[in-house]
């Protein structure tokens, strides 16, 4: 049985929105060495985030 | 749109007819029909709104088509279907704002001047529908009066929204904050119920807003209208003591509460997976990113409300639980790119090359770009000068790499958009032509000419011929730099064997690297032994066994206990440690080598001198409460009075931050004295109640269970004197205002979690702390386990007091960052790197006390002592050479003679 699910794993992981969570989880599953596919809903990647003008604590500017 | 085509230059949304509500400033202001989200946009590509093109609902117009000259837009694609094979999936869907439509009380369709908190975002943005300037949305005017009302859509009764939102009153304080930066007399007034600023730093935050002036107001909001015949609205709140009150504002904020996704039901059947009644992911306490189906894992929004630190801690959590599941396939399809052998410049003659951008419109449109290529020839060593629409479309970029060939350019400048986000793409540009990727130097004609000189096109002309001129006097002096390589030993060392070094440990090992987990005690555990029940009912008991068991039975796991740090040498992919281990009296001594560090460990509760803890035996913290309820050493009789004091010794003078959990903590001690008896009367003295996320549900159940819940203020402490056979409470009850007197059989403490401290390994290993102690992150919302020094990762209540939950998550995150380095096997140091010249060095160590990156080490030399410069650890900030007396140090990229070339080349006026 595990033999069976060994061949059928695949170095590659499929991330589903593409807002901080999603970009995070990505670029840290690519850097570590898997293959990732990266799905987002919208035209562009950065969800809520993308829109906030400033975060805490040091009001940086979110984009 | 094709994508590969598409350059972003944006020429199609002005030739567009159509406008709609532009999403990303929340509808305050419009787009077209083909246009891109946001400038930074990524993808960069332009994209067409089907329900509103008038070529696709009407057949005709097709504007952008005749507009784009790189013939990118395609009326002709239809949407796919792709299928992909993977071995595990990440939910990462988010969360989306209650409608605050729903709530018709709050009055948001009556008037232009209610906005949301993302609306106010967006008012208050630079790059937002106003430029920046706070301004309400009826009239453009400047909004004196600014209300901002919580817990609009949570924490309400039959809504189905009865959790608390969590983020609402942090992102609220910061919204105030920000616009009284833009306007500092504006009147601001935030109502709330309780103010929830728990995490690290949010109390300070909170802090500071009180003292900027902005007002807190504890009430509940019943109503908000707009004034008859005017733009303004009126508020009716009713306060703590019941009275009805009303204020008139110009502007009110609902920072509005968060739900589900719409789409999470339609994922979740599609996954196969689970959801709370709430309609959000569903996990557990103790595997908080696993779905209910294996290999499907969950991070940030998808799972719950919570702030950006968190949601990107569990994304990087769930990173780590993938890589677990999938260790035997790590870099089986992903390939590094290679490059051809670069070549050797060194000798050759000066041959420059100036690429000049149009960038379609964007730049052409205001600097005579011809003539400022024409300017370049004339430029000392430059052989090719050439200028192209767009400089990073695919076809350019062949074109400069064949030009750099044939024409054996040994330097290349381009002059076009900014160096962020495409200094990346022309590097590579020239690594594909054979050339070290410093010989390129980038200048940027478009913000720095064309945007901000928009109407000034000779002067924006003349500032690009200067900028070009200077970069090119810069480009005869860079060389080629090396990119130094580092082998990294791949074990790590875990120092904490709380719930949180246990968990990091096990994640590495699950990936395959081999782990040292140091424990000060004789025994793993940690915290996680004092806890007997969770609020969810889960047993934390039986699942610190499982995970001591699973830890000391991995073969790649080695745990020392009664373990101490003597001394860390080395730096990012090689340490050396130095431990003792073992019993008092028989300590033995032992060298470690590894790649990497985590930090774990933990934090305490405080015992304060107050309360009579330590006198009366009565009195106990709560955790040791908590043991005598599950031993039965305490059993709540009927008649007996149990009392829990909230913000011992935290949010005061004592320690000023909130330790976030336990208000959680008294209300699950609540509740399990009522289970052992419900006539046992639990009174519960606060000072704001922060069960934040689902955690509300309980603080609900507490209150229909008959638990008192009384305030108190900080000034108004309660009283606790010894009695005959019990403990006296005095606290003064605002409500009634007047002072209630409790007779307690049992008195438990809620303190302040301080952080675990221990001298040698302070010394061995000087990781920047906070002022209250906890390690510091080096980015409080991106980089939440990353320690300020390279190859050292923070996580569980060593970073900051957090649940069982949080912790789980945040150790898997630093395994995940630290896993990064230990598959990889090296590190790449920037060639932007500081260098010192050894014969210059006169050993002052300045730098050394200056670098931020602890990247320098002082070392005798002969006689003297020298600078040197870890170049692994060193981020090109350049401080040490700023500082250098004896300008020894240099940055690559930057030296002195590359600057002064620039500077002479601007004084060069042609």
């Amino acid at each position: 049985m595990s033999d069976t699910i060994q061949e059928k794993t695949v170095g590659a992981v499929m991330v589903v929105g593409g807002g901080i969570a999603g970009i995070q989880t990505a670029m840290d599953l690519a850097d570590t060495g898997y293959y990732v596919y990266l799905v987002e809903r919208s035209t562009a990647i950065g969800g809520i985030m993308a829109g906030l003008d400033k975060t805490f604590p040091t009001n940086d500017c979110a984009i | 749109m094709d994508e590969e085509k598409c350059t972003g230059c944006g020429v199609c949304a002005q030739y567009c007819p159509v406008t709609l509500p532009d999403p990303h400033n929340q509808n305050l202001t419009t787009y077209k029909a083909i246009d891109i989200l946001y400038t930074q946009a990524i993808p960069s590509t332009f994209v067409v709104q089907p329900d509103y093109c008038l070529f696709l609902n009407k057949k005709e117009c097709k504007q952008c088509t005749r507009a784009c000259q790189t013939g990118a837009i395609n009326f002709d694609q239809k949407p796919e279907i792709s299928e992909y094979e993977v071995g595990a999936v990440i939910l990462t869907t988010g969360f989306k704002d209650v409608n605050p439509a729903k709530i018709v009380s709050y009055g948001y369709q009556e008037s232009a001047n209610i906005v949301t908190g993302r609306e106010f975002e967006r008012i208050s943005s630079a790059s937002g529908p106003y430029g920046g300037k706070i301004s309400r949305p009826s009239d453009l005017k400047k909004p004196q009066k600014i209300a901002f009302v919580q817990c609009a859509g949570s924490r309400t009764r039959g809504t189905g929204k009865e959790y608390c939102s969590s983020v609402c009153c942090k992102y609220a304080v910061k919204d105030a904050i920000v616009a009284l930066e833009h306007e500092p007399d504006l009147d601001i007034t935030i109502f709330f119920m309780d103010m929830r600023m728990h995490g690290k730093g949010l109390e300070d935050f909170y802090e500071r807003a009180k003292k900027s002036g902005i007002k807190f107001v504890r009430s509940r909001v019943a109503e908000i209208k707009r004034v008859v015949d005017d733009e303004d609205l009126r508020i009716q709140y009713i306060t703590e003591l019941g009275a009805l009150h009303e204020e008139t504002f110009n502007l009110v904020v609902l920072p509005m509460g968060l739900e589900p996704s719409a789409g999470n039901f339609s994922l979740a059947r599609a996954a196969g997976i689970d959801l709370t009644n709430y309609g959000f992911c569903r996990a557990d306490l103790f595997a908080p990113l696993n779905t209910s189906r294996a290999g499907i894992f969950a991070a940030g929004g998808f799972l719950g409300p919570m702030a950006l630190p968190d949601s990107v801690t569990q994304a990087s959590g769930a990173a780590a639980c993938a890589a677990e599941l999938l260790t035997p396939t790590r870099g089986t399809i992903i390939v590094e790119k290679q490059f051809p052998e670069e070549r050797s410049v060194g000798e050759e003659e000066l041959r420059v090359g100036v690429f000049v951008c149009n960038c379609g419109k964007n730049i052409a449109g205001v600097v005579d770009v011809t003539d400022v290529t024409r300017y370049a020839a004339d430029l000392g060593n430059v052989v090719v000068n050439v200028d192209n629409l767009y400089s990073c479309s695919q076809d350019t970029q062949d074109l400069i790499k064949e030009t750099v060939i044939r024409e054996k350019l040994n330097r290349v400048v381009v002059a076009a958009c900014t160096p962020r986000t495409h200094e990346p793409l022309f590097q590579e540009t020239v690594r594909e032509a054979g050339l070290n990727r410093c010989l390129l130097e980038m200048v940027n004609i478009r913000d720095q000419c064309s945007w901000v000189h928009a109407n000034e096109k000779e002067e924006a002309t003349l500032k690009a011929k200067d900028l070009v001129r200077m970069a090119v006097a810069k480009a005869r002096s860079i060389e080629a730099l090396s990119e130094p390589i580092i082998d990294v030993i791949p074990k790590a060392l875990v120092i904490g064997g709380g719930l949180a070094g246990m968990t990091a440990a096990l994640s590495l090992a699950e990936q395959g690297f081999a782990c040292v987990l140091l424990e000060k005690s004789d025994e793993l555990g940690g915290n996680l032994r004092n806890l007997h029940y969770t609020l969810s009912g889960a047993d934390p008991r039986s699942y610190l066994h499982e995970l001591i068991d699973k830890v000391k039975s991995h073969r790649l796991i080695t745990v020392h206990t009664q373990a101490a740090v003597e001394r860390v040498n080395g730096f990012v992919g090689n340490f050396q440690t130095e431990i003792t281990r073992g019993p008092e009296g028989g300590k033995e001594q032992e060298e470690l080598e590894h790649g990497i560090i985590i930090l774990a460990t933990g934090a305490t509760p405080f015992r304060p001198d107050e309360y009579l803890l330590g006198q009366n035996d009565r009195v106990l913290l709560l955790h040791e409460m908590e043991k005598k309820l599950a031993t039965g050493e305490f059993i709540p009789g009927d008649r007996d009075n149990v009392v829990l004091i909230q913000c011992v010794g935290s949010r005061d003078d004592t320690h000023s931050y909130c330790s976030s959990i336990c208000c959680s903590m008294a209300i699950k001690n609540a509740l399990t004295i009522k289970e052992l008896n419900p006539r046992t009367q639990v009174y519960i003295l606060y000072r704001d109640m922060r069960t934040y996320g689902f955690h509300e549900d309980y603080y609900t159940r507490a209150r229909e269970q008959g638990i008192i819940f009384i305030r108190y203020e900080l000034e108004n402490k309660p009283l606790v004197t010894a009695a005959e056979s019990n403990v006296r409470v005095t606290v003064r009850d605002p409500v009634l205002g007047e002072d209630i007197t409790l007779d307690a059989v049992m008195l438990g403490l809620s303190t302040a979690i301080i952080p675990d401290r221990q001298d040698n390994l302070e010394a061995a290993l000087p990781v920047p702390r906070s002022a209250e102690g906890f390690y510091l992150e080096s980015h409080v919302q991106l980089k939440p386990v990353d320690s300020y020094v390279d190859g050292i990762y923070i996580c569980g209540m060593a970073h900051f007091p957090k649940s069982i939950d949080e912790s789980i998550a945040q150790a898997k995150a630093a395994a995940a960052k630290a896993s990064i380095l230990l598959a990889r096997g090296y590190v790449k140091a920037e060639p932007i790197v500081a260098s010192c010249a050894e014969e210059q060095c006169i050993g002052c160590s300045l730098c050394a006390a200056f670098c931020p990156y602890s990247a320098i080490t002082i070392s005798k030399k002969g006689k003297g002592k020298k600078a040197e410069i870890i170049a692994a650890a060193c981020k090109g900030c350049g401080v040490c050479a700023s500082y250098c007396p004896s300008k020894a140090i240099s940055v690559g990229r930057f030296t002195d003679e590359q600057i002064y070339a620039q500077i002479e080349a601007f004084g060069l006026k042609k």
